[in-house]
């Protein structure tokens, strides 16, 4: 497939989306505007906007606890998405979920999830759907480094193997699982050494280089849509901030020198730079796209700020669906 | 018995199941069954037998040993708006699956915000009996019934079997139907007819004056059996079956309790944390001033299933257990050794 000038451009956006929402939430985090955990994606954008750009509107993710970069990605509304972080009535998810469980299924996002590795099953049951009705869609999954240790990962990556389902797995190895580096947790550094065991193709990437990412989608999803089953997809990549929240905690887990390391290797400035030398896009249309974003972000934390919380009477609805067809 | 009873055709317990399945299959093209052993091997009680010769490996799917995965592919089909059924073989082991179980069916409606429906079964065989030791002998129907999001369905009998199970599957929320493997092979009169008994409506299976036992699956017919040793003794006893722990339907069984003014409680699982622990106290909220003696609980001790049919057969409360239970109701002595 040809790398188009839009493709890039589009690649260039969500990611930009995606860092300025998660900047503006880390910095809402620390004024303690937004209740509970935060897990901001700042640093893997890359992956998100790589795969969800080789994917349709239609297609179906599933997500990890370090949700948003997902959801933006597969074009989720801001407004929605910062009325939930702030826990009022017209977020996503009326104010019941929060960062961990926002979802959009309109879009096919089946949820952000708290559970390491509970998406990657769940992944595989919208692609056993898919196949079902034979309607041509696809799962992706995405994960991280460290849900590649916990047993669901392992039993739905057999499964969606075992039953040749319509399945992209997508790790995100950001080398650190919460506070500990993959080193001490696995014995491998590659986690596509895991697919053979499954008899899954896969393929490695850069995860700082959306084009790549986006590349390994194309081919992975063609295969998933053509009905030759599940790929792995392992892109190297990092997250610039803590495993929650924006502070360090307190806690030197990672030298300094690694973070910067990364970061002069960040997707966004390397895509704007590949744009500028193919004349794609010049630094002052760059930096156009940022400001209309910010203008975007600002208009969602006003409406999010001005928005009602939750009224006590929805504490108990939706615990059940009330059934649409009557016994 | 009457013309019309004896017309009523007779059916086994599993395939009051596995009929349930069948139509209700034939009628909707959005179920499927997944499961280990399901397909070609028919399921190891024969629950789904013939089904996959019926419906094909496209709805009768046979999956790896994988719960988490089995119990997933069906949250995440079922969010996707298709209805699966999907087997544990054994309720033991949906202590494998229990994430996916707790965190994931039972939850997404409500942390999405309402947006989510997931019309999933997931079927299991639960209870003792069988010498199958601590592993394959559980009643685990508390741990499921605490969990907000879910329904739970305990069958005790074939007719119930196969009403509860249609409501089941057509249900938009993720049930757990427990088959009590004990009861399998129990033959009552099933209608052939596609019907459904709606969730969360208990049957008063005996209806009686003097006391209320409140009992589900195979304990059910053991509380009947008590019931006749106590009808010798002058007590007519009132047995209510709730047929689904949750939702529960209290508004019976205190109605019961309001009328005969001692109750008692039995079930397989364990006695200690039991569902019978919340049927008693809220008894004790609703009809404290209607009751002439305490709630009494018959359960299982607090140990692991045996696997020695000796000890396995002192663990599992039975008509004897449950007719001491009831005379210590009106201070009369027990009468089992």
């Amino acid at each position: 497939m040809e790398l188009t000038d839009d493709t890039l451009r589009d690649l260039h956006r969500r990611m930009v989306r995606i860092r300025l929402f998660e900047e503006a939430a880390g910095r809402l985090a620390e004024a303690n505007k937004l209740p509970g955990f935060l897990h901001l994606y700042v640093g893997e954008e890359a992956v998100a906007a790589g795969v969800c750009v080789a994917l349709t509107d239609e297609d179906q993710i599933t997500s990890t606890h370090r949700g948003h970069g997902h959801l933006v990605a597969k074009g989720g509304d801001f407004n929605r998405m910062m009325a939930e972080l702030m826990a009022k009535s017209t977020g996503y998810c009326k104010g019941k979920g929060g960062s961990m469980h926002i979802s959009d299924l309109e879009l096919g996002m089946l949820g952000a999830n708290g559970i390491v590795g509970a998406g990657t099953p769940i992944a595989v049951g919208a692609g056993f759907a898919n196949k079902y009705r034979d309607n041509g869609k696809v799962a992706a999954a995405f994960f991280g480094d460290g849900a590649t240790n916990i047993g669901a990962f392992h039993e739905a990556a057999n499964m969606a193997c075992a039953l040749k389902l319509p399945v992209v797995f997508v790790c995100e190895n950001n080398e650190y699982g919460e506070f500990t580096p993959r080193h001490k947790t696995m014995a491998i550094t590659d986690i596509v050494d895991r697919a053979v065991g499954y008899g899954m193709p896969s393929v490695m990437v850069d995860g700082m280089d959306a084009v790549a990412v986006y590349e390994a989608a194309v081919e992975a999803v063609a295969r998933a849509r053509a009905g030759a089953g599940p790929s792995l997809i392992e892109a190297k990549t990092y997250r610039y901030y803590n495993h929650h929240g924006v502070q360090n905690l307190g806690l030197k887990y990672r030298p300094d020198a690694e973070v910067e390391r990364w970061k002069e290797r960040d997707a966004i400035n390397g895509i704007q730079a590949r744009m500028a030398e193919a004349g794609v896009m010049t630094p002052d249309q760059a930096e156009a796209v940022w400001a209309e974003i910010r203008a975007d972000i600002d208009a969602a934390i006003k409406f999010a700020d001005e928005s009602p919380t939750p009224d006590p009477s929805m504490l108990l609805v939706d615990v059940y669906s009330q059934n649409v067809e009557a016994l | 018995m009457t013309a019309t009873e004896v017309e009523v055709r007779q059916l086994p317990y599993v395939m009051a199941f596995n009929e349930a399945v069948r139509q209700c299959m034939r009628e909707d093209e959005n179920i499927f069954c997944a499961g280990e052993d399901i397909g070609a091997f028919g399921g190891v009680f024969g629950t789904f037998g013939g089904l996959q010769k019926e419906f094909g490996e496209r709805r009768v799917v046979d999956t790896p040993i994988s719960e988490q995965a089995i119990v997933g592919l069906g949250v995440g089909a079922a969010v996707m708006g298709l209805r699966p059924i999907v087997d544990l073989m054994f309720m033991d082991f949906m202590c494998v699956a229990m994430d996916q179980i707790v965190n994931q069916a039972a939850k997404l409606k409500y942390m999405f915000g309402g947006t989510a429906r997931i019309p999933l079964t997931i079927t299991c065989g639960g209870g003792a009996g069988l010498s199958a030791a601590a592993q394959h002998s559980q009643s685990l129907e508390a741990l499921l019934c605490h969990i907000p999001g879910l329904k739970v369905v305990v069958p005790s009998s074939p007719y119930d079997m196969k009403g509860l199970m249609v409501s089941c599957i057509r249900e938009d929320n993720p049930t757990v139907m427990v088959k009590h493997k004990r009861m399998l092979g129990v033959s009552g009169p099933v209608p052939e007819e596609l019907y459904a008994i709606p969730l969360g409506v208990a049957n008063i299976v005996r209806p009686g004056t003097d006391v209320t036992v409140v009992a589900y699956g195979r304990m059910v017919s053991e509380a009947m059996l008590a019931a006749e040793q106590l009808a010798e003794e002058g007590v007519e006893c009132e047995i209510v079956d709730p047929r689904t722990l949750q939702p529960l339907d209290s508004a019976t069984i205190v109605a019961s309790a309001r009328k005969t003014n001692r109750v008692v409680v039995v079930h397989e699982a364990v006695r200690f944390g039991g569902i019978g622990a919340e049927i008693a106290a809220q008894i004790q909220e609703e009809a404290f001033d209607y009751l002439d003696a305490p709630v009494g609980r018959i359960g299982a001790p607090f140990s692991p299933v045996p696997f020695s049919p000796v000890l396995e057969a002192i663990y599992i409360p039975n008509a004897a257990r449950i007719a001491d239970g009831i005379r210590a109701t009106f201070g009369r002595p027990a009468r089992s050794v």
